[in-house]
């Protein structure tokens, strides 16, 4: 079968490679139909993650047809079409049964700091992912949930992470009505957590970036205010100003570990490695928001540390809450908000690619070129 | 769960002011209790372990499944299995792993000339794409690696 595989920072290819096989009574191995290539797989992409081994696939947004399953597999059958949520989960440990899906205790035994997800290192724990013909999805009964079916493949590939993770971004947040909401990012995760802020009562959304098309594309999607970065001398007094002097209610950080912005934060988390990337955004939420106000993160920083105002969390009273999406526990009214219209996820879709491409489809990304906003890797023409 | 006090409920005011409306981590989190009988809970039948794991030392044992992808090889195994000798708190694992990393990209190519193929790292790095979206940064960055290229090699030249 056909499949991603990575060779080092910024190279990738596809290649023939063994076709997955079931290793647990719980597997599935799902022909993959779709799969997006997600702002976090840049962040292996450019060597960031550690323990992101030569010859691994990427992807963990898909979703394909069930070709096989294991022997004690009853919840789904073989020819269901399916979508996998991006976070391997048994369903059964405490903390899935608590909801915690992104913290499943029993599917990555190398890092007790991050559940499993799908293709994204041996961190996570060491699983091929979808950027690939075929793959192997562990705990079959749990995760792959069935495509209703009226819904656009296009917007079921979305519903793996794109849009649970924005979503969750607001939910933590703990948004109330008429509270101003700060996101900052416009990459997909941010736009669709701006967009998400509506829905739990905001008054005012605002996004910051300082990619021009993304910003215009943000306005236009999320329906939200739109600034950049680079046309303001200090983002945290811009904030504070056109909030009344008083700061953000919720601040909601969708960037992550290869912030741009602070050039002490870019040359000790981007340029030597000192710390786990740039954690630009996360400082910027943290002094941003209100005294008491909520600083949500989804944004993906790596394992070791990063330097943060921690001391400015306690002196504000700030509530930091974080977590990897639990797709899971909101697959089913994120279901019913696009089969209702209030979610368009396919409308983040700005690029199609045939897998044989992934080289130039990780460049575009990447790079953010060609304003690209969300790349779909399609494996084959025949699907 | 162990408890140093077995008789922490009869502490004056134990229990009183339990809400547990007040967990912050809602809705994430649907608080059932179950933490406090910690690994105890119903758990799938063990994935064979036929290919060589490395497993977090936080942990006793491995988790039901796991991926069994790329195990560790040549020197970025070695060092990888030093890593994993160490706490995920320590920067003795994680620097190490990101180490690895750098040492098997380079294992990656001479594995590739082993066998047989020249591994085409314009193409990797999305050539085409360059070429076509990014032209005029791609002809800046080619002129100025060359024009160093060429002055390192100038400048060791009139040393010796």
């Amino acid at each position: 079968m056909l499949a991603m595989n990575y060779r080092g920072p910024f190279r990738v290819r596809v290649e023939q490679r063994p076709m997955p096989e079931i290793l647990h009574p719980e597997d599935a191995i799902v022909r993959v139909t779709r799969t997006c290539i997600c702002g976090s797989d840049l962040h292996l992409y450019h060597g960031m993650v550690p323990d992101t081994r030569v010859g691994s696939t990427f992807g963990h947004e898909f979703i394909g047809i069930i070709e096989e399953i294991g022997p004690l597999v009853t919840n789904i059958k073989i020819g269901d079409q399916v979508l996998v949520p991006f976070n391997i989960a048994c369903g059964k440990c405490n903390f899935c049964k608590q909801g915690l899906y992104g913290n499943c205790h029993e599917s990555n035994s190398m890092a007790t700091a991050v559940g499993a997800i799908f293709g994204y290192s041996h961190t996570a724990g060491g699983y091929n992912g979808g950027q690939a013909e075929y793959v192997r999805v562990p705990y079959a009964n749990f995760g792959p949930t069935v495509i209703p079916a009226d819904m656009d493949p296009d917007d079921a590939v979305l519903l793996t992470d794109v849009v649970p993770t924005g979503y969750q971004a607001a939910e933590m947040g703990g948004i109330k009505e008429g509270d101003t909401v700060v996101v900052f990012g416009a990459g997909p995760i941010g736009i669709m957590a701006a967009r998400c802020a509506w829905f739990f009562g905001a008054a005012r959304v605002i996004i910051i970036d300082h990619i021009e098309y993304r910003l215009e594309f943000a306005k236009n999607y999320a329906k939200c205010e739109a600034y950049s970065f680079k046309s303001m001398a200090d983002p945290v007094v811009f904030l504070k100003k056109t909030t009344d002097w008083y700061g953000a209610d919720v601040c909601i950080d969708c960037v992550g570990c290869e912030a741009e912005g602070n050039t002490l934060q870019t040359f000790t988390g981007k340029v030597t490695l000192m710390q786990a990337g740039a954690a630009t955004a996360l400082q910027w939420a943290i002094n941003s928001v209100k005294k008491g106000g909520i600083v949500s993160v989804v944004g993906v920083y790596g394992p070791p540390f990063n330097y943060v105002p921690i001391g400015n969390v306690l002196n504000k009273g700030i509530t930091l809450r974080a977590n990897q999406a639990s797709v899971k526990r909101l697959l089913p009214k994120l279901i019913e908000h696009v089969q209702a219209g209030r979610l368009n996820p396919k409308g983040l879709i700005t690029h199609r690619v045939p897998l044989e491409e992934i080289s130039d489809a990780y460049n575009i990304f990447s790079k953010k070129l060609d304003e690209c906003i969300k790349t779909v890797l399609i494996p084959s023409a025949k699907h | 769960m162990k408890t140093e006090n077995q008789d922490y409920k009869n502490i004056p005011g134990w229990g009183m002011d339990i809400d547990i409306d007040n967990e912050p981590t809602y809705p994430m989190k649907n608080y059932t209790g179950d933490d406090h009988k910690r690994s105890n809970y119903e758990r799938s039948e063990q994935q064979k372990v036929d290919v060589e794991l490395l497993k977090s030392n936080e942990r006793p044992q491995y988790s039901a499944v796991f991926g069994n992808t790329v195990p560790p090889s040549g020197l970025s195994g070695i060092i990888r299995r030093y890593a994993f000798k160490h706490s995920e708190d320590r920067y003795r694992h994680w620097i190490p792993l990101i180490l690895a990393d750098r040492v098997n990209a380079w294992e990656g190519i001479i594995e590739d000339i082993g066998n047989g193929i020249l591994p085409n790292v314009l193409a990797e790095r999305g050539i085409k794409s360059e070429l076509r979206y990014n032209a005029k940064n791609f002809a800046t960055k080619t002129l100025v690696t060359i024009a160093a290229t060429v002055l390192s090699i100038a400048l060791i030249k009139k040393r010796k």
